[in-house]
C-alpha cells in the first residue's frame, strides 16, 4: 500500500476500517448469514428487507454480500446503493430506480466468472428505507416485480412499521438482533490488539453495557476514548471514567443523589437540583433512562409504585419527543414521582 | 472597540480558562491532527464554540479566523430557489441549517457532499500532518428535522475521510440515536458562579472598572447567579453596569441589569397570584400580544411565567408541583400547536385555579 492510502487509510473511523469484509466476520446474526451463504452457493437472490435495531450489522452484511456476489470490479455496474442522504422523493424512484431496474446486466469478465458467482442480476440496496415517503415506496412496489427477472431490491429500516404491507410481503425479512456481548467481546477485543491499546477487561465490559448491543457504538467509544488518551501521553489506560464521559452517562452518585432527594420529598432542594443538573449540560434523555434504571430494576420501591413510575416516564419520553422544553418535563417528572413515592 | 465579550474571547486552547479536563482532551485531539466527528453539546453561554474555534485555530493556525460569507442557492424538489447564508475559511464552513425550516435537508443533502466529494488539497503544508479533510460546523444541530439527520447519517460514514462534522446544540435529546453513535460526544457545562467570577475579575483589572468598596467576590457571584450561569450574558451585563456609571455600587442591594420582558413577566406572575380574575387575563392577553410582537418566543414566555411563579410560591410544596405539571401539559400543546396566545392564556387560566385552590 502507497503512503497516500496508508494516511487515507489512518484518517478513516475504525467502523468503516474494521467493517466486515466478507459474511463470515459478521458478528453474530448467524442465523441470517447462514441463509445467506446458502443463497450464495446456488445463485439465487429473493428480494430482502432487513430489520433491526441500529449496529447490528445490516449495511455490513448486504455490502459483504455484494462484495461477495461480484467482486471488485463487476461491483459498480451491478449494485446501486441510495440511502437517506440521497434525494429519493417518487420522482427518484421512477426516474433513477427505474433505470437502472430495466437496464440490461453488464457481461462479466472471465477472469470475474473464476473467482465470483457473478449472477445475472443486479442488486439496488435502499439503505434506511423507513425515511421514504409512502408514496415513493407505493411507486416501488411495481417496479419490483416488473423487473425481477434481471434486479433484486434489498431494502434496510430500522422500524418495519414504517414499511408499507404491501412491499413488506414482497421480500423475506430479516431480522438482526441485538448483538449478544460475547461476539461484540470478540470483536473489540480484536480491534483493541489490533491497534495496540492499553485496556482493560472489564473496562471492555463497561464499554459494552453502555452501548447495549450497538456494535457500532461502541467501536466509535473505542476509538474516541483511545484518541483522548493518546495525547495525554503520560498514561494511555483507558479507564472507566474515560468511557463514560465520552458516552455523556451521569455518575452513579448524581442519580443516586437525585433519587435521595425524591424520597425525602424536599421540593425546593429538587427544584434547586434539577436547575443544576440542566446547567450541568447533561443530557435528560440520558438522565431519564438512568433513572429509570435505578428506580425500577432495583427492590427499593414497591411493585404498585414501578407501575406508577413507568407511566409517568412513558407520558415524559412521550412530551419530550414531541420537542417539548426538557427543563420544565425533566421537573415535571421528577416532582410527580417524589409525589406518589 | 468590541464588546468585552468579544475582547476577551480567548484564541487559543492555552488561553481557556475553566473546564480544564476538556481543554486536555481537546489539544489531544488537535495534537494528533484528526478526529472523529464531534458533538458538542451544553447550556447556551458555556464556551461550545469558543472551545471550538480554539481547537481549530491550535490545529489550522491562525487562517481559520479569515472568516467570509457566501450565498448559496440551492434549488428544491418543487423547484424553488432558496438562498442560504455559508460562513466559511479555508478550512472550514460553517452553516444553520435550521434557518431553512423544512428545507434543512436539502441544505444537508446538497451542501455537505458538494463538500465531501472533493477532497482537500493542501500543497503548502509539507509536513506530516497534511489536512485532507475539511470541517464543517454545524449550529444547532438540535432543531435539525429528523429527515436532515437521516442524510447525515450515510454522509458521515461515505466520506468520513474528507470532512469532518462538529454539531453544535444545547441539548442532545432531539438527535437521533445513529447520529449520537457516530459522534463523540463532548458535554461543556455552565461555568460555575466562582469560575464566571475570576474572568469577571480578571477584566476589572484589565479595563480599570471602578468598584466602590465592599465584597467584591459576593457582588461577581450576584452578578453569575442573575445571568443564571450564563457566561455571555453575566459579561454583557457587566458592561453595561460598567457603562451606566463611573464607578459602580456593589454593596446596595440595588436591581442588577434585568432585561425588559423578563421584568413584564416576572409582574405578570405577581399578576397572576394576586389578582385571580376574567380582567386579569384580559389585561395580561396585551402583555403577552406584545411580548410576541417583540420576537420573544412562546416557549421561553412559558418557561419564565412558570419559573416565576414556582419562585414565588417556593414554600408551598403542593402548589409547587401542580403548576409544574400544569406547565409540562401546556409546553406540549404550545410545540404541537401552531396558535401560541391560546395556549399561554390557557396556561395562565390553569394556573390561576391551581393558585385559588391552595391559597385561600
Amino acid at each position: 500500500m502507497d503512503s497516500y492510502h496508508q494516511e487515507k487509510l489512518h484518517h478513516t473511523p475504525w467502523i468503516e476500517k474494521y467493517r466486515p469484509k466478507n459474511l463470515s466476520d459478521v458478528s453474530s446474526q448467524d442465523q441470517s448469514i447462514a441463509i445467506l451463504k446458502q443463497t450464495i452457493k446456488s445463485g439465487n437472490l429473493p428480494h430482502m428487507l432487513f430489520y433491526g435495531p441500529p449496529g447490528t450489522g445490516k449495511t455490513s452484511t448486504i455490502l459483504a454480500l455484494a462484495k461477495e456476489l461480484f467482486g471488485p470490479n463487476l461491483y459498480k455496474s451491478r449494485v446501486l446503493e441510495l440511502n437517506a442522504s440521497d434525494e429519493r422523493g417518487i420522482s427518484i424512484v421512477r426516474e433513477k430506480i427505474k433505470n437502472f431496474a430495466r437496464l440490461q446486466i453488464s457481461n462479466p469478465t472471465v477472469q470475474d466468472l473464476e473467482s465470483y458467482p457473478c449472477p445475472p442480476f443486479k442488486i439496488i440496496i435502499l439503505d434506511e428505507a423507513d425515511s421514504m415517503t409512502n408514496d415513493a415506496q407505493s411507486a416501488l412496489r411495481r417496479i419490483i416485480e416488473n423487473y425481477s427477472n434481471i434486479t433484486r431490491f434489498v431494502l434496510i429500516c430500522n422500524y418495519i412499521t414504517r414499511i408499507i404491507d404491501p412491499l413488506a410481503s414482497r421480500c423475506s425479512k430479516f431480522r438482526f438482533k441485538l448483538l449478544n456481548s460475547e461476539n461484540s467481546l470478540n470483536r473489540l477485543r480484536y480491534i483493541s490488539d489490533v491497534e495496540n491499546l492499553n485496556i482493560e477487561e472489564d473496562v471492555l465490559m463497561k464499554i459494552l453495557s453502555i452501548s447495549q448491543g450497538d456494535l457500532r457504538k461502541a467501536i466509535t467509544y473505542l476509538q474516541s476514548s483511545s484518541k483522548l488518551s493518546n495525547m495525554n501521553d503520560d498514561d494511555d489506560k483507558i479507564t472507566i471514567e474515560k468511557i463514560e464521559e465520552i458516552a455523556g452517562v451521569l455518575p452513579d452518585k448524581t442519580i443516586d443523589g437525585l433519587v435521595d432527594l425524591i424520597m425525602k420529598k424536599r421540593v425546593n432542594d429538587i427544584v434547586g437540583f434539577i436547575n443544576d443538573l440542566v446547567l450541568e449540560g447533561w443530557s435528560i434523555q440520558q438522565l431519564i433512562d438512568q433513572l429509570h434504571d435505578n428506580l425500577l430494576l432495583d427492590d427499593k420501591v414497591d411493585t404498585r409504585f414501578k407501575n406508577q413510575i413507568s407511566l409517568l416516564l412513558l407520558d415524559c419520553d412521550k412530551k419530550l419527543n414531541n420537542g417539548t422544553d426538557e427543563h420544565i418535563q425533566l421537573l415535571n417528572l421528577v416532582l410527580q414521582i417524589s409525589k406518589i413515592v | 472597540m468590541s464588546l468585552w465579550v468579544d475582547k476577551y474571547r480567548p484564541k487559543t486552547l492555552s488561553q481557556l480558562s475553566y473546564h480544564d479536563s476538556i481543554t486536555q482532551n481537546l489539544r489531544g485531539l488537535s495534537k494528533s491532527g484528526d478526529f472523529p466527528h464531534l458533538l458538542m453539546y451544553g447550556p447556551s453561554g458555556s464556551g461550545k464554540k469558543t472551545r471550538i474555534y480554539c481547537t481549530l485555530n491550535e490545529i489550522f493556525g491562525s487562517s481559520i479566523e479569515k472568516l467570509k460569507i457566501d450565498v448559496k442557492t440551492f434549488v428544491t424538489s418543487s423547484n424553488r430557489k432558496l438562498e442560504f447564508n455559508v460562513l466559511s475559511s479555508p478550512y472550514h464552513l460553517e452553516i444553520t441549517p435550521s434557518d431553512m425550516g423544512n428545507n434543512d435537508r436539502v441544505v444537508i443533502q446538497d451542501l455537505l457532499k458538494d463538500v465531501a466529494s472533493t477532497e482537500q488539497v493542501d500543497f503548502s503544508n509539507q509536513s506530516s500532518k497534511r489536512h485532507r479533510f475539511k470541517i464543517v460546523i454545524i449550529n444547532e444541530a438540535d432543531s435539525l428535522s429528523r429527515d436532515a439527520q437521516a442524510a447525515l447519517r450515510r454522509t458521515m460514514e461515505k466520506y468520513s475521510s474528507n470532512i469532518r462534522l462538529i454539531l453544535v446544540c444545547n441539548s442532545i435529546s432531539n438527535i437521533i440515536a445513529p447520529i449520537k453513535s457516530r459522534t463523540l460526544l463532548i458535554r461543556i457545562p455552565s461555568p460555575t458562579p466562582n469560575e464566571i467570577g475570576k474572568i469577571l475579575h480578571n477584566i476589572t483589572e484589565r479595563e480599570q472598572v471602578q468598584l466602590s468598596s465592599g465584597d467584591v467576590d459576593k457582588f461577581y457571584e450576584r452578578l453569575a447567579l442573575a445571568s443564571n450561569r450564563n457566561l455571555r450574558r453575566a459579561l454583557l451585563s457587566y458592561e453595561t453596569l460598567a457603562m451606566q456609571s463611573e464607578t459602580i455600587n456593589i454593596s446596595s442591594n440595588q436591581q442588577l441589569i434585568n432585561l425588559d420582558w423578563e421584568t413584564i413577566i416576572k409582574s405578570m406572575a405577581k399578576d397572576i397570584t394576586t389578582s385571580r380574575n376574567v380582567s386579569t387575563i384580559a389585561k395580561l392577553r396585551t402583555t403577552i400580544y406584545e411580548l410576541l410582537s417583540h420576537c420573544i418566543p412562546a416557549r421561553i414566555i412559558l418557561k419564565t411565567l412558570l419559573f416565576d411563579l414556582v419562585d414565588l410560591h417556593h414554600e408551598n410544596n403542593k402548589l409547587v408541583e401542580e403548576v409544574v405539571s400544569t406547565g409540562s401539559i401546556f409546553d406540549e400543546r404550545l410545540s404541537l400547536g401552531t396558535k401560541s396566545i391560546f395556549h399561554l392564556e390557557g396556561f395562565i387560566a390553569r394556573s390561576m385555579v391551581v393558585i385559588d385552590k391552595y391559597i385561600r
